[in-house]
């Protein structure tokens, strides 16, 4: 089996000609580069490694770019992220040597796990003391390695612009995904000459150009195979949201034009709205059981930009046993990883959709008739397997959020951020997503801590939409301090605190899988939320009863600048449904009534995570 | 040995650039893989292009997968799994020391050059042999040299590691016409 994915050529000066060279400094290469790739905000933190740049900064403003100054390296990656995903450019970041960097790891290691398209760029120490064990000094590269797309160390400031260009390049195009450039300081400092790069000649040649465009022959097997489906579902992962352009409207098309349902990973919720007659919901761990269910009993499946992760599959060896099942992925190393698929297409999900459109047109396919299916379907959903027991007296986590998601609906632009953990699940169940770009959490990595300055990037993209971080009380401790650089920047953005008192999720796995036996996941000694927010100088309001919520949504909603709500929830509710690890589709518990027989989760399964 | 199901050699090409072995190799130590053998040199000075030649055991989907996720890595260029896919021809090569009085020294260098294996060079007692040939020969010829004469002999041994090439001519082919590739243009980000 020989795999060249791609043809590329050693990356080609892109500086070619003489023309409008100037000698700049290495400082001043970066801000060049930054302007020519159209970089409008950057998030940053300061230090001895990359004065040179922050110097530049208050020399020479620039009148494009804006400098965010977060409060915490994995801070600035998250903000760095949420812009990314909401506005679907590249999300930069800046931040100095040694515990700068290594600040980052857990931001990089999250954009590379829900491929989000960053470049980081980070000062080193001078290149003559590498490896001296220099003040503040780390192996960047050597870290970042495993958790970045690619990344640089730049020894040469002659091959500053080109490498930043690369890095921009390779952040965006393909699979998406972060990128680091680490800058010694010398190299900030010494000069260069800097040719602007100029787009018109073309005269850029990348040796990454992965493959973006299907091959024709496998669209056409794909239409034949979706025309003849009695049971087919279209899975839809977040390759659609990162394909961007009019991805979505593709398959909202296509989806229209066959009449199947559509079910969406946790990173594509908003690819297809969710209250659409023809969506399923979420699939997976914590998915609707019609989703679950008929990825199960399926003859035809589409993964499209989605990558069988294992929250989605649960136990391999049952997963959706009966179906042919049609992969389209950017990335050829995510095809056939852990379920054999039965045709694979390498492309661009958006691509992929607009060929798949073109072809059923230009074939003049009819409408499947599926309408069994859809019979099938409707008997799942009539099951409610998001109903939820409510009360008067205690505010039910589902229940805030229904009416967090009645209270926004009238607004055109909400931005939904989240925190990891049940309300995070429960975001994804609950809240209704009509457009890609407006839901950003934490997928695959699953960082705690992720949505607060998550939502201050979304909100700097987003001037005057509404930015809501849907949280726990233990994630938003963990990236509490970004409030200050909310308040700092005028970014409204609201904190929605499910405060369950528990770490939820792992005491709901506790209760679960372990005998209820709650070690260590009750979170004592919590702050009062109100008068924190107060501290920051935002506003903190608080929900005790279900009949203040309205009102305390409202005034959040209302307030100009940043809120924590603080909404006291019921301690001890759970999130359903739920596919215990290490099970199949068709094990699906639903609410309280099963929850007997989730006791009986194997012992293959606890070793699962 | 290549009957093995298990034994995978894996032909690398990459731009010589610093960290492209350590990106290499991480895929395999992240996974707890072994590295049975391991070459690395440029090939191409011209188009600074190095090969590394990998030989490890494992199962077929994580090798499988393996070659994926090298195959995505920016430096990578080419990516192929010799054994169990094409017809390929494999050599490794060695230096080996042993200490050896003057009066037996001609009736190891026969030994040795009934294996093919040339005298590099010799001061005193001290005699280096030398040998490119199948993995399988070049352990033969160690274990001989242990062995050779009377009772078991120290020897030290340094080996290059496997290497291998294809017959492939599409490769050459293909590679020519890489070459005249279009510039590709700058599409914004
Ligand atoms: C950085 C990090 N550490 C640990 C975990 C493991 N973890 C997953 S969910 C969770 C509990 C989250 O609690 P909370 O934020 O209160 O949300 P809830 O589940 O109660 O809604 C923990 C500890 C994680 N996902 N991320």
């Amino acid at each position: 089996m020989a795999i060249t994915h791609r043809s590329r050529n050693r990356s080609r000066s892109a500086s070619s000609g003489a023309t409008g060279a100037r000698t700049l400094s290495g400082a001043q290469i970066v801000l060049e580069v930054l302007a020519e790739q159209n970089i409008e905000v950057i998030f940053g933190y300061p230090g001895g490694a990359v004065l040179p740049l922050y110097d530049e900064f208050f020399q020479r403003p620039s009148k494009t770019m804006r400098h965010i100054l977060v409060r915490h390296e994995q801070g600035a990656v998250h903000a760095a992220e949420g812009y990314a995903r909401s506005c679907g450019k590249v999300g930069c970041v800046l931040v100095t040597s040694g515990p700068g960097a290594t600040n980052t790891v857990t931001g990089l290691a999250d954009a590379f796990m829900d491929s989000i398209p960053l470049v980081c760029i980070s000062g080193q120490v001078p290149t003559h003391m590498i490896g001296n064990d220099a003040f503040q000094e780390a192996d960047t590269v050597g870290i970042t390695r495993p958790c970045t797309k690619h990344n640089y160390l730049v020894k040469d400031v002659r091959q500053l612009a080109d490498t930043l260009r690369e890095a921009f390049h390779v952040a965006t195009h393909g699979r998406p995904g972060p990128v680091l450039v680490d800058i010694p300081k010398d190299v900030q400092i010494h000069t260069a000459a800097y040719t602007p790069l100029r787009r018109d000649t073309g005269a850029v040649r990348f040796r990454y150009r992965p493959t973006t465009r299907p091959e024709s022959k496998k669209i056409h097997q794909a239409i034949d195979i979706l025309a003849q489906a009695k049971k087919p579902i279209l899975y839809v992962g977040g390759g659609v949201i990162n394909a961007g352009g009019d991805s979505a409207a593709q398959l909202q098309k296509l989806a229209t034009k066959c009449g199947f349902p559509v079910t969406q990973t946790l990173m594509a919720l908003g690819a297809f709205p969710t209250n659409h007659k023809q969506s399923l919901g979420m699939l997976g761990m914590h998915g609707t059981l019609e989703a679950n269910m008929a990825m199960h009993q399926c003859d035809v499946m589409v993964a499209i930009g989605a990558r069988f992760d294992d929250r989605i599959t649960g136990r391999i060896k049952d997963f959706s046993p009966h179906s042919t099942k049609i992969h389209i992925d950017i990335d050829p190393s995510s095809i056939n990883k852990s379920v054999l698929v039965d045709l694979a297409i390498v492309a661009d999900a958006g691509e992929a959709l607009r060929a798949l459109n073109q072809v059923w047109q230009e074939k003049r396919i009819a409408k499947p008739d599926i309408k069994a299916w859809w019979q099938q379907i409707d008997a799942w959903r009539a099951k409610k397997c998001l109903h939820y027991k409510n009360s008067t007296s205690t505010i039910k986590p589902q229940y805030a959020l229904q009416q967090l998601d009645a209270r926004t609906k009238g607004r055109d632009n909400v931005f939904i951020t989240t925190e990891v953990g049940q309300h995070q699940m429960w975001a994804a169940q609950f809240m209704t997503f009509k457009k890609p770009n407006r839901w950003m959490t934490s997928g695959g990595l699953g960082t705690m801590g992720y949505g607060l300055p998550a939502a201050i990037g979304t909100q700097i993209a987003h001037p005057k939409a509404t930015v809501i971080d849907i949280a726990g009380e233990a994630s938003i401790l963990m990236n509490i301090q970004e409030l200050s650089t909310a308040m700092q920047y005028r970014l409204p953005v609201k904190v929605f605190i499910l405060n369950n008192q528990y770490m939820g999720m792992v005491r709901q796995w506790q209760e679960l899988i372990y005998e209820n036996r709650l070690s260590e996941s009750y979170s004592a000694s919590l702050p009062d939320f109100v008068a924190l927010a107060e501290a920051f100088g935002a506003c903190g309001l608080r929900a005790e009863k279900p009949q203040e919520l309205e009102s305390v949504i409202d005034t959040m909603l209302k307030t100009a600048g940043p809120v924590i709500a603080d909404i006291r929830v019921d301690p001890l509710e759970n999130c359903f449904p739920m596919i215990p690890s290490g099970a199949a589709h068709n094990e699906i518990l639903l609410g309280n009534e099963d929850s007997d027989t989730a006791n009986s989760t194997s012992e293959e399964g606890m070793v699962l995570v | 040995m290549y009957d093995n199901e298990k034994i995978h050699i894996l032909t690398i090409l990459v731009d010589n650039e610093p960290g492209v072995l350590a990106r290499v190799i991480g895929l395999f130590s992240g996974r707890g893989y072994n590295i049975e053998s391991l070459t690395v040199s440029e090939v191409d000075g011209k188009r600074h292009l190095s090969r590394i030649t990998i030989t490890t055991k494992g199962a077929q989907t994580i090798i499988d997968q393996i070659m994926a996720l090298l195959g995505r890595l920016v430096p990578v260029h080419h990516v192929v799994d010799l054994v169990h896919h094409m017809p390929f021809i494999a050599r490794d090569s060695v230096l080996a020391k042993v200490i050896c009085p003057l009066d037996k020294q001609k009736e190891l260098c026969d030994h040795a050059s009934s294996f093919g294996a040339q005298l590099a060079d010799k001061k005193g007692d001290v005699m280096i042999f030398t040998m490119t040939d199948e993995p399988e020969r070049i352990d033969s010829f160690i274990k001989s040299l242990r062995n050779q004469g009377s009772g078991q002999r120290d020897i030290d041994v340094c080996r290059a590691g496997i290497f291998a090439l294809d017959y492939e001519e599409q490769a050459l082919q293909k590679r020519k016409h890489e070459a005249d590739v279009a510039p590709l243009a700058l599409t914004s980000s």
